[in-house]
């Protein structure tokens, strides 16, 4: 049999144990890691199994995991913090709720061992209010671990105390950036800070913190019980062991899915996406979110992994795939990511507050039909200036899905700006309806779904629509059986 | 249950856990019904007490039922995996309350293929 494209170790116990039971997890070598760390190991040696996993950050920034735990081990405080990130906000991404959903005790195992290597004893999971279901098996995941005595004060009789809360976010994109959400954390507005100071040295309340993405923090309990060298024999060079990604959009099989680091492109859209419905043609796939760029069917076979998606000029982000096709304009795709960044901008810099503001109104002239080459020269300049001075990674990455368009689909913006068309048939204000005169019989079904009335002509006469009247809601399309009106 | 106090203890307890399981299923049928946020909005509930209601009318006794996370096939949602005794689980999709109760009379009580199975794409990592 073929080998399977996908391997499943984040998400190993998806879909097989009760969640809410923790005899379930327990029964599948469950708390085995950290029982094994606080009784026979140390702190470095958890340290040094970490690093020498090459287990890198899966919240989008890609910093390696044991290093960072290094650094934080290295401060010395009176109290350390471990804060599991679950503010997961991208558009089109739900790994860390499908992982905080079916596995909780997963990451309440990984944050006690975190605070073990640390020197913390106490852990926070900042997650969104609006995941209610992830926020009940949690609850009772750390319940549940208190009672069996695997978390709280002299965990299995070693002297090591650890326990978990949670801090409900209000659902602000922004507060998944790790300054932000320390901030949202103690009360304050969820608006980033300078680094440094990194969290590692000074971050909740001042203290040593180190912040961890869910899906970082589920691979960590595989990593210990199967050791460091069997994840480091997964993926490439630089990135080590799987990427979970949510596949959504234009893509047959939508849904999680978790692959090896260095699969190709082709191999995730192709094989395991089925590739896109109704037999349209792949045109693109965002990844990274807001912050990334796309990838089109030029990268197919580009291996993916961290670095070669930077060099691409995209990023791995959290995860989300959103996966397009020859349907799509990707003037329009760039604005409506601007649009999301608009809304999300915290506001504390002028470049990422009013930046994406004039971006934006940009991309609405030249979807309108009243761009000017000018104002793609002005696109990539205010973009690059914003990535120059922006505050946080926000901003810094902010103009990235209009910037990585630009560059990948200049044709179509060129089409926008010079030819006024939109190519993909999406900018309604670019297209025209128009009944073509030889395949119409004059069956008049047209002119009387046409909201607006502006649909002229006698039974069995060829029909003629209003341009000026056509508010192109395309009714008339859906409505002629006889293929005889098209957009463009 | 009372606390566990030391590795020793975990480790037996895993132990006597993974037996029981491995018993249980040398006996009975296990239905797995993905139940997370995804499952639930596209009808898992429904089809859960759907098959549980069959299952009651068919007489069959030996059915245990589990709730799990995502099983990861958004496109084919609700989704259960069955295990009959000795034989490789298997995943069904795109179940309705019709479709539901077509696998208990069939697969449950006749080890019959119905309905949309969904091969494994997957290697997943056992610890
Ligand atoms: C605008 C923005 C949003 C972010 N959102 C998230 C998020 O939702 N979840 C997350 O884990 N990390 C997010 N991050 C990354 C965090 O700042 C941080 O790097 C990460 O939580 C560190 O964990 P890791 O090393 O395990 O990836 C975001 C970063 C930025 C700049
Ligand atoms: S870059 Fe944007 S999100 Fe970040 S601090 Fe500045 S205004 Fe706020
Ligand atoms: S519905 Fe089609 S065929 Fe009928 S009148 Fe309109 S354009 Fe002509
Ligand atoms: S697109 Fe809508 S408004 Fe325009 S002619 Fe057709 S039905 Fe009328
Ligand atoms: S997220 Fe669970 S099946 Fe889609």
């Amino acid at each position: 049999m073929e080998p399977k494209k996908q391997l499943r170790i984040a998400t190993r116990n998806c879909g097989f144990i009760d969640p809410e039971n923790i005899e379930d997890y327990i029964g599948v070598r469950g708390y085995e890691a950290l029982a094994s760390a606080i009784t026979n190991g140390t702190p470095a040696g958890v340290i040094e199994q970490m690093k020498k996993s090459g287990l890198r950050g899966r919240g989008g920034g890609g910093f390696p995991t044991g290093v960072k735990w290094a650094f934080a081990a290295a401060n010395q405080a009176d109290q350390k913090y471990v804060v599991c990130n679950a503010d997961e906000g991208d558009p089109g991404a739900f790994m860390d709720r499908a992982l905080l959903e079916g596995d909780p005790h997963s990451i309440v195992e990984a944050m006690a061992i975190c605070g073990y290597a640390i020197g913390a004893s106490i852990g926070v999971v900042y997650i969104r209010a609006e995941y209610p279901l992830a926020i009940k098996r949690l609850i009772k995941s750390i319940e549940d671990a208190r009672d069996y005595g695997l978390l709280g004060r002299n965990i299995l009789g070693t002297g090591f105390n650890f326990d978990i809360e949670l801090k409900y976010g209000a659902g602000a994109f922004v507060c998944g950036e790790e300054t932000a959400l320390i901030r949202s954390m103690e009360g304050s507005r969820g608006e980033p800070y300078t680094k440094p100071p990194f969290p590692a040295s000074a971050g909740y309340w001042g203290k040593p913190t180190i912040v961890n993405n869910v899906e970082t923090l589920a691979n960590i309990p595989p990593i210990l019980v199967k050791g460091a060298d069997w994840f480091s024999s997964i993926g490439t060079e630089n990135s080590k062991g799987t990427k979970v990604f949510a596949l959504a959009g234009k893509i047959t099989n939508v849904g999680l899915i978790e692959v090896p680091m260095g699969i190709t492109l082709g191999e995730i859209i192709f094989e395991i996406g089925g590739g896109c419905p109704n037999g349209k043609q792949f045109k693109a796939v965002q990844t990274g979110g807001p912050s990334g760029g796309a990838l089109t069917s030029r990268d197919i076979d580009v291996p993916i992994d961290y670095d070669n998606l930077i060099a691409r000029g995209s990023m791995m982000g959290s995860g989300g795939m959103i996966v397009m096709d020859e349907d799509n304009c990707m003037v329009d795709v760039a604005k409506f990511f601007l649009d999301f960044t608009m809304d999300e901008t915290c506001g504390k810099c002028t470049p990422c507050r009013i930046g994406s503001k004039r971006l934006h109104e940009i991309l609405c002239r030249i979807t309108q039909g009243e761009g000017t080459l000018e104002d793609m020269e002005n696109l990539q300049c205010l973009g690059a200036t914003i990535k120059d001075t922006a505050l946080c990674g926000f901003g810094q990455t902010m103009p990235n899905p209009v910037l990585s368009t630009i560059r990948t689909f200049m044709d179509e913006y060129r089409a926008h700006v010079v030819d006024k068309k939109c190519p993909a048939g999406v900018c309604v204000s670019l297209l025209e309806i128009v009944i073509l005169a030889e395949s119409c019989v004059g069956c008049t079904l047209c002119s009387r779904v046409c909201p607006v009335n502006c649909i002229s002509g006698t039974v069995k006469g060829v029909h003629v629509i209003d341009q000026a009247a056509c508010i192109k809601c395309g009714a008339c399309i859906d409505a002629c059986k006889f293929q005889a009106i098209v957009k463009r | 249950m009372a606390k566990i106090t030391s590795i020793a203890d975990l480790k037996k307890f895993q132990q006597e856990y993974r037996s029981l399981k491995e018993a249980r299923s040398r006996e009975k049928i296990i239905v797995s019904v993905s139940l997370a946020t995804c499952g639930i909005a596209s009808g898992g509930n429904m089809v859960m007490e759907a098959m549980k209601d069959e299952v009651a009318r068919q007489g069959i006794d030996n059915v245990e039922f589990i709730r799990v996370g995502c099983m990861t096939y958004c496109h084919s949602e609700p989704t259960v995996e069955v295990s009959l005794p000795g034989r490789e689980p298997l995943v069904f999709g795109k179940l309705d309350e019709n479709g539901a109760r077509q696998l208990v009379q069939k697969y449950l009580k006749k080890g019959e293929l119905t309905g949309t199975v969904i091969p494994v794409n997957y290697t997943r990592v056992e610890l």
